[in-house]
């Protein structure tokens, strides 16, 4: 089973929102659409569920042309950020709602919401209504009902991103085994990169209206295509400077160091490096060996990790490792940055190693 | 007791005074009423309301305004509730200029109106029929009902909409089974309003009526010309003007709360 979309477009007043985009989806694994906000995700899924049309471009679901149908005539469920529930419904009614509009048999709709309530732990409160639940059990109501109903896709619209840091721990766990074994093509909408990174699967990365990149979601972090798409998988955001390949020598600033595997193949000439906070340490150790000096601006205490913010050559670093370090807030400090983990963009900002 | 529950029971009693006197009137008998001051009935008398509710043209009074006032309610909400929910989900052309414009139809006095809609209902032959004062009430009360639910409905997220449509619920189902009970508390804030209003109002229903539909207050002022001094006689009327109010009042009263902290009432 699989969503395909074929270049879809919307536009809004002569207005293009989402440029022509083509995606297929498939089922077993998480398709995160991962963006910032304003990227069109919110959109696009719309436009795949049937609530905003599209101009152009045409929707598979299972190898069926769905484009021409309405959002009722298709199975799909959707979690909106926002927990939405019929606030005049009792939590088994609002899981059973779908099913009863299905006209399913009532035996059968019993089942159905015992087992969604089971899995969501909403069993002790299925005769409460919405406003008496807390915040985490009213998305987990809106979840429910979204895995109660036979969906050939889900559309989940970044679900966690309204829970507090807890409950969205929580939940995060219990959502791969929601969805396993169910056969559907589950849609998840996030601006977090760690959130596509814990989910797996694949992830699409959109940028303004469209898709920059498509692939297993290790791999996008792993190789980004274009510098834009590093950055909007990179929390804290990558760091990133200008940098010139002459020789086997690479030079940024007054720092100089080796080429050597992805980067000794590279052409001379001026390219951008970018390089992920955690792989700039405050120690030198047997990966991060080429040094760089920075004036400490902002240091963040995170748990088990420490972050500085530092100035190199007058762009804003950060250094992101583990444990904590005495940094002195004002006083140059040098760090270390691991060679190997940095990528390199040409000038029209696409990668070149 | 304490000092600072003074100020607000001394204004209670100024409010509740003259409901008292209506109520302390309406069991005297007239001659006790005419003679002086007294502030409890000294011959206490059911007389007035005995009249009230055997004569027929005293209690059809109350018959006919609780029958176009209900006319009236009903017809209200029923046709403001599509208006609204087109005013709070979808953009036209227009669209603010026409909600505005709607409201400015409460800005006339209604007595501009009563000329027109007398001639009209003459000439196609409802006047002195229920229908005549309940579509007559209809100019005021729809853009008031409409302004109350659009501000109801505004309150509820687009995305319960979308929710309901990907769940499988056609519009008009949506719209039945699940908008109208979400705004509940709005629907009932606005039929208090129409039926508030048309309930009080007597230039329309008294123009527009002659015989057959005669509202309580037109009933009240003819009376009053007529018999003479029946004073116990008009403050049982009154009295009884003032109840139906209450009780609708008593159900809607924590959705009027609702209402005023939404700033649509």
């Amino acid at each position: 089973m699989a969503l395909v979309i074929k270049d879809i477009t919307k536009v809004v007043r002569g207005v293009t929102h989402i440029k022509p985009t083509s995606l297929t989806l498939d089922t077993g694994h998480f398709n995160v659409l991962l963006g910032e906000t304003g990227a069109g995700k919110t959109s696009l899924i719309k436009m795949m569920a049937g609530l905003d049309p599209i101009a152009a471009g045409q929707i598979e679901m299972d190898g069926t042309d769905v484009t021409k149908l309405t959002t009722q005539q298709r199975r799909i469920s959707l979690v909106h950020q926002f927990f939405v529930n019929y606030p005049h419904m009792t939590v088994y009614d609002n899981i059973a709602s779908p099913l009863r509009v299905a006209r399913m048999a009532k035996s059968e709709i019993e089942d159905r919401v015992q087992e969604a309530a089971d899995i969501l732990k909403l069993s002790p409160m299925l005769k409460r209504r919405p406003h008496e639940l807390s915040g985490g059990q009213q998305q987990r109501c809106a979840l429910a009902r979204a895995i109660a109903k036979d969906s050939q896709a889900v559309f989940l619209d970044e679900p966690l991103a309204n829970l507090d840091y807890k409950l969205r721990e929580e939940l995060r766990e219990l959502l791969p085994e929601l969805f396993a074994g169910r056969g559907a093509v589950v849609v998840y909408a996030t601006s977090e990169p760690e959130e596509a990174l814990l989910l797996g699967g694949k992830t699409a990365l959109m940028i303004d209206g469209r898709v920059a990149q498509y692939g297993p979601t290790a791999d996008l972090y792993r190789a980004p295509d274009t510098l834009t798409a590093a950055q909007i998988f990179s929390n804290p955001p990558i760091n990133h400077a200008p940098m010139s390949k002459q020789g086997n020598t690479l030079r940024m600033g007054n720092i100089a160091w080796d080429a050597t595997g992805d980067a000794a193949g590279l052409r001379d000439g001026e390219y951008t490096v970018a390089i992920r906070p955690n792989h700039i340490l405050p120690n030198a150790s047997d990966t991060a060996t080429v040094p760089l000096t920075g004036r400490i601006g902002v240091t963040e205490l995170s748990g088990s990790e420490s972050s500085a913010h530092f100035d190199f050559q007058g762009h804003g670093w950060v250094s992101l490792a583990h444990g904590t370090h005495p940094y002195q807030i004002g006083e140059d400090h040098t760090f270390y940055m691991d060679a190997a983990a940095c990528l390199y963009f040409g000038p029209d900002g696409s990668r070149a190693a | 007791m304490q000092k600072r529950s003074l100020v607000p029971i001394i204004y209670i009693i100024f409010l509740m005074l003259p409901i008292y006197w209506l109520v302390a009137m309406s069991f005297k008998t007239t001659n006790e009423i005419l003679a002086g001051f007294s502030l409890f009935p000294q011959t206490f008398t059911l007389d007035a309301y005995r009249t009230i509710f055997t004569d027929p043209t005293w209690y059809w009074g109350y018959i006919n305004s609780i029958i176009y006032v209900s006319l009236n309610t009903v017809i209200s909400v029923s046709v403001a509730l599509p208006a609204a929910y087109a005013f709070s989900r979808y953009r036209f052309l227009g669209d603010k200029q026409l909600f505005f414009w709607l409201l400015t139809n409460r800005m006339a006095p209604a007595a501009v109106f009563a000329l027109p809609f007398f001639q009209l209902y003459s000439a196609v032959g409802i006047f002195d029929t229920h229908l005549a004062v309940a579509l007559a009430h209809c100019l005021f009360n729809i853009p008031l009902a409409v302004w109350i639910l659009e501000g109801f409905m505004g309150g509820v997220p687009k995305e319960l909409d979308e929710t309901a449509y990907v769940d499988g619920y056609s519009f008009p189902r949506f719209f039945m089974t699940i908008f109208i009970p979400t705004i509940k508390a709005g629907v009932g804030v606005a039929a208090f309003f129409c039926f508030m209003f048309s309930w009080v109002e007597l230039l329309l229903a008294k123009t527009l009526t002659a015989v057959e539909a005669k509202p309580i207050a037109a009933t009240m002022t003819k009376t009053a010309s007529s018999a003479g001094y029946e004073l116990g006689l008009l403050a049982a009327a009154g009295t009884l003007t003032i109840i139906p109010g209450a009780i609708v009042i008593y159900f809607v009263r924590n959705y009027i709360a609702k209402g005023f902290a939404m700033g649509r009432v």
